[in-house]
């Protein structure tokens, strides 16, 4: 592995990265099941320069505004490298959000160039939200049909600079990216990462959990995410690894990839984590009873081995095979984005493959601690990373407080938003928003959240008030939108969820027509950000002298009532 | 060649069949992922089950965002 504490940029060591391993293999991509590129680090070099070239030539100076909106393929690392080598900031989008948020977030963050897919570009180039965004100079569009209107965009594959391109150093603390932590509907959070906070990252995780020349690693989050950019793109590149992508995520396609591949890694979300365990369940419950009763022997065996720490030569012989489901190869699979059940996460040690559970968030980029499965526990998101000092703010009685973090893996702030990272940062410290405390053993144990956010399953934070807008102007006196958790303080990360809270107008009944008017509005906002049930309050909201909902004081008031009498369903 | 209706009503007699749910219980408005009670990968596991039936490949970004069977019957039809 490089020697990040060198670098001074993500720029600087991708690009001794190129010159390190240049016969090694950094990128396989397959589409259904079929192999369509293998890249190796010369390879990848020879197809960013020229793009790096071309960013210069259309005028892409240090400290301007790149934004990648792509699904995880090759493209969007070697427009990344491209976009650092240049000294430009980089503003990775999720494509999974509608056009008229991507547009919003273009805007919001300033973006003068935008790298896209075709396919991408059409639905943002037919959305008004398009109009607004008049930042942004050039687009560029890849894997566009030959003979396609391709709307004022430039194509990505002939966007060439035909010299060398000149790489432009930066700071440390200069901002390498900008990471959207949520928020489309209300203020959207955009952290300010550094090229430090990246650096120091790294070589934190990978004291962690090695990568090196040889290691797979499958990214199937999408790159966007903090995670999948750590531990799918930079962790590995400075290591020598390759990372495998996949264009179509099916989960047959999924399930090959892993031995095709001799996959090393994975980064899941809980949700794709418990569904994996659903279906490994569900083909053992299929199983002779002899041979369940042999398996849930050899489980047994396995767990008492591996108490102490993970033995993972010795579990591929005992549970052969599951592990050859998985290609045989695999270490660890890395779960993060939400909070993970315990019981899941067992499951899979049992069976020896080893979950790398831990606790982050983008603010403090990407994670803070990390399970060392020395010894496996299931019960906690594990010790903090090396360089992460940890908090404990206003303990109760047994302990628990507010989680904060002072690291340089913090990020520099909210892009436009000062009062909120002076809220979020104060004296270097991070508030989290998080409640947890430490056991005994130096392992952090989380209790619910402070904030009125949930995170979902899938990885997702979702604020409670950017789900306001869908119900302006509905005809009810005043309304607000809360999590359940919050009102209703539960010490637990699960079952979160979002409450619709209604005061209606002085003799106004609930009628049919408002319920439905709601369940439509709630239908059309995206799937994780729909409110799960609704609260109908009978007195006025607390207001400030500006109008404004006090929503401290009204969740005060709501945590008065009976939790599960008070929710009604939509 | 189907009409939109056809398409439509082969998908919701599959995604009946694969959620074990009543046939004729699922209207072409319906949201799937509440009506059929799923989660995002169960979702990806009926495009799978869809793409087979009509022969077509669909892009994940195509289908991205879509949460009705009117919708996904549309994006189908355009690739048929």
């Amino acid at each position: 592995m490089l020697d990040l504490r060198k670098y001074h940029s993500i720029g600087e060591a991708l690009r001794d990265a190129l010159e390190t391993w240049p016969t090694e293999i950094c990128l396989i991509e397959s589409d259904r099941g079929e192999e369509k590129l293998r890249l190796t680090y010369d390879n990848f070099k020879n197809r960013a320069q020229p793009l790096a070239k071309a960013l210069q030539e259309l005028g892409i100076v240090p400290g301007d505004r790149v934004s990648v909106i792509m699904t995880n393929q090759s493209k969007w690392l070697i427009s990344a490298y491209a976009v650092f080598f240049c000294g430009a900031t980089l503003v990775p989008l999720d494509f999974k959000l509608k056009a008229e948020e991507q547009w919003q977030l273009l805007k919001h963050c300033g973006a003068k160039t935008l790298i896209t897919e075709y396919g991408i570009w059409r639905q943002l180039a037919a959305s008004p939200g398009r109009a607004s965004a008049r930042n942004l100079q050039a687009i560029l569009a890849t894997e566009a049909p030959e003979n396609a209107d391709l709307d004022g965009a430039l194509r990505w594959e002939q966007t060439r600079g035909a010299l060398p391109p000149v790489f432009t150093p930066q700071k440390r603390h200069d901002v390498a990216s900008i990471v959207y932590s949520s928020g489309t509907g209300g203020t959207p959070k955009g952290c300010m990462m550094t090229h430090e906070n990246y650096l120091e990252q790294c070589t934190a995780l990978t004291s962690l959990y090695p990568f090196w020349p040889g290691v797979r690693y499958l990214s199937i989050l999408p790159t966007n995410h903090a995670i999948d950019f750590m531990v799918g793109f930079f962790g590995p590149f400075t290591c020598g690894a390759a990372v495998v992508h996949l264009r179509t995520l099916r989960p047959e396609y999924v399930r090959e990839a892993f031995s095709k591949y001799k996959i090393t890694y994975v980064s899941v979300v809980p949700l794709v984590l418990k569904n994996l365990q659903k279906g490994l369940q569900a083909r053992f419950d299929e199983l002779p009873q002899s041979k369940r009763k042999a398996l849930a022997a050899v489980r047994k065996i396995n767990r008492m081995l591996t108490r102490d720490r993970p033995r993972l030569w010795l579990s591929r012989k005992l549970l052969k095979q599951v592990h050859s489901a998985f290609g045989g190869k695999l270490e660890a699979i890395i779960v993060g984005g939400a909070f993970t059940e315990p019981q899941t996460l067992q499951f899979f040690y049992d069976l020896g493959i080893p979950v790398a559970n831990g606790y982050g968030l983008t603010e403090a980029g990407t994670a803070v601690t990390v399970n060392d499965l020395k010894p496996f526990r299931a019960d906690t998101v594990g010790k903090p990373l090396p360089g992460m000092e940890i908090g404990i703010r206003n303990q109760d009685a047994d302990g628990i407080g507010e989680v904060t973090i002072r690291s340089k893996t913090v990020m520099s702030g909210y892009l436009h938003e000062p009062g909120l990272t002076a809220e979020t940062i104060v004296d270097g410290w991070l508030h989290t928003g998080d409640m947890g405390r430490f056991d005994s053993s130096g392992h952090l144990q989380l209790f619910g959240r402070k904030k009125n956010m949930i995170v979902t399953e899938e990885g997702k934070n979702v604020y409670a008030e950017d789900i306001e807008q869908a119900f302006d102007g509905l005809k009810v006196k005043e309304f607000c939108v809360f999590a359940a958790n919050y009102i209703w303080p539960q010490r637990t990360m699960v079952n979160e969820k979002l409450l619709l809270v209604i005061h209606l107008e002085p003799g106004q009944v609930f009628s049919d027509e408002l319920a439905a008017e709601i369940s439509v509005r709630n239908s059309r906002l995206t799937n994780y950000k729909r409110v799960h049930g609704l609260v109908l309050y009978h007195e006025d909201f607390p207001l400030t002298a500006s109008l404004k909902i006090k929503r401290g004081e009204l969740a005060q008031h709501l945590g008065k009532l009976d939790r599960e009498p008070s929710i009604l369903p939509i | 060649m189907r009409t939109i209706e056809q398409t439509t009503q082969e998908i919701l007699e599959l995604a009946a069949k694969q959620f074990k749910v009543p046939a004729g219980s699922l209207a072409p408005g319906d949201d799937f992922y509440k009506k059929l009670g799923i989660d995002s990968l169960q979702a990806l596991e009926m495009l799978s089950r869809l793409e087979n039936h009509f022969k077509i490949e669909l892009p994940d970004y195509e289908v991205q965002g879509v949460n009705d069977f009117k919708t996904l019957a549309e994006r189908i039809q355009a690739r048929l």
